[in-house]
């Protein structure tokens, strides 16, 4: 059994959980400071899936609620990249979910009462599970800027959530992915509750014309990166043994 | 070997979380085959207690959270991470209109010196940062659990209560009975 660590979370580098621009965060970010320990055998373990887990469309967004012969409107884009960990390793086999508002704008959601119309061919979720060398893939359409309740005039940039699971549930993240180029990024509460330009900058997915495809699909390529996984010295010295 | 990689910063998983994670709550019942993962953590027989953890999320104002998600994570009966039948996690929405959680899953094993214990983890509009805490029992004796005894005084806010099927437990985001959350 591989021996590892999972490297120490660094919180100055996340959203605090309170963000005073970010009205929801009032009343649901503790006020007590994280009580901190190392992962014990219950955090380093998580849950796996397996690709049967998956059905065929589960990573088209664009065709994957769509009537048959129908596909989503909006703008077509591959989102691909790596699923990687603080030490550079690829993290093959874990599963990705997605969701997203439609090019207008809009949730399929009971609570979304957006003016922007609902897409009858666009339910806006999907699922991947990272290949052996971490990289995923996943096709969709370009999803559209909106205005949130938020006391004031706010509109989240075009963005797509991520929910992300490891080997252990320690390094279980949930985060979204953003638009190069998109000037609401520097605009937005949410975005801007993390502390760091930098952290925020690597949350920015890039045009990728080499994977796009003339005539058919542009690609953004985002890499996700989950918690190190460092290997303890026990470990080293037996496989230098 | 990357060195300057550091971990993708946490977003919100906002009000729509439904969508990508639990779909067929969401109203998508085309997705997935109307199944949303983690809804059922016990496939067949299986041995061990089968007990049903219910609990709510308050937020600072005392008001139940509706549209959040929970997940759980756990040792099965025997304090291992494989049992088989049993998924050791668990994903369940919060009521939409009480904001109650139900998972129907099986009474956990202690692992080395550690308690019997749930992971319980919590994401939401308004939650940066997934919220980790853990649920322990009331009927063992948790006081050489190093993790509980990390919580001191607080601990008590991670014990569940006793109901006719199983447990309950209350969170409560801030407030004088702030559970407590942790960083690992």
């Amino acid at each position: 059994m591989t021996e590892y660590l999972i490297r120490p979370r660094d919180l100055d580098w996340h959203p605090q959980p309170l963000a005073p621009k970010y009205r929801s965060t009032h009343l649901r970010a503790p006020q007590h400071t994280r009580l901190h320990y190392a992962p014990t055998a219950t955090e380093m373990a998580g849950p796996t899936f397996g690709h049967d887990t998956l059905g065929e469309l589960d990573d088209d967004l664009i065709i994957n609620y769509a009537a048959a012969g129908q596909t989503a409107i909006g703008p077509r884009i591959i989102v691909h990249g790596k699923l990687l960990d603080e030490d550079g390793h690829p993290v093959p086999n874990k599963l990705i979910e997605v969701w997203q508002a439609n090019a207008g704008g809009r949730y399929r959601h009971k609570k979304d009462g957006y003016l922007a119309t609902l897409d009858d061919n666009f339910g806006g979720c999907g699922r991947c599970i990272s290949g052996a060398d971490g990289s995923y893939s996943f096709r969709t359409i370009l999803p559209g800027p909106y205005p949130w309740p938020n006391g004031g005039n706010d509109w989240r940039p075009a963005h797509i959530h991520f929910s992300v699971f490891g080997d252990g549930f320690a390094q279980r993240l949930i985060t979204q992915m953003y638009f190069e180029g998109d000037p609401h990024i520097a605009l937005c509460p949410i975005v801007q509750s993390i502390p760091d330009a930098d952290a925020i900058d690597r949350l920015v997915a890039r045009l990728d014309m080499d994977k796009t495809v003339p005539m058919d699909i542009r690609a953004y390529r985002f890499d996700i990166v989950l918690r190190g996984r460092s290997a303890t010295p026990f470990e080293n010295q037996m496989e230098g043994t | 070997m990357m060195t300057d990689l550091k971990e993708s910063a946490s977003q919100t998983a906002g009000p729509y979380v439904h969508i990508g994670c639990v779909p067929s709550f969401a109203g998508l019942r085309r997705m997935y085959n109307g199944h949303d993962l983690g809804a059922t953590m016990i496939q067949g027989d299986v041995a061990g207690q089968r007990i049903v953890l219910t609990g709510c999320v308050y937020d600072g104002d005392g008001a139940a959270l509706t549209d959040a998600l929970i997940e759980i994570w756990q040792a099965g009966p025997d304090g291992g991470f494989t049992t088989e039948g049993f998924s050791n996690w668990g994903r369940q929405p919060s009521h939409a209109d009480t904001g109650q959680f139900q998972f129907e899953t099986l009474r956990p094993g202690r692992i080395g010196n550690q308690a019997p214990h749930i992971l319980l983890w919590i994401v939401a509009r308004g939650i940066n940062l997934g919220l980790t805490t853990r649920i322990y029992f009331p009927d063992e004796d948790n006081s050489a659990d190093p993790v509980f005894a990390l919580a001191g005084n607080r601990a008590s806010t991670m014990i569940a209560v006793q109901t006719d099927t199983g447990y309950h437990t209350d969170i409560y985001l801030q407030g004088p009975n702030e559970t407590v959350f942790f960083d690992v």
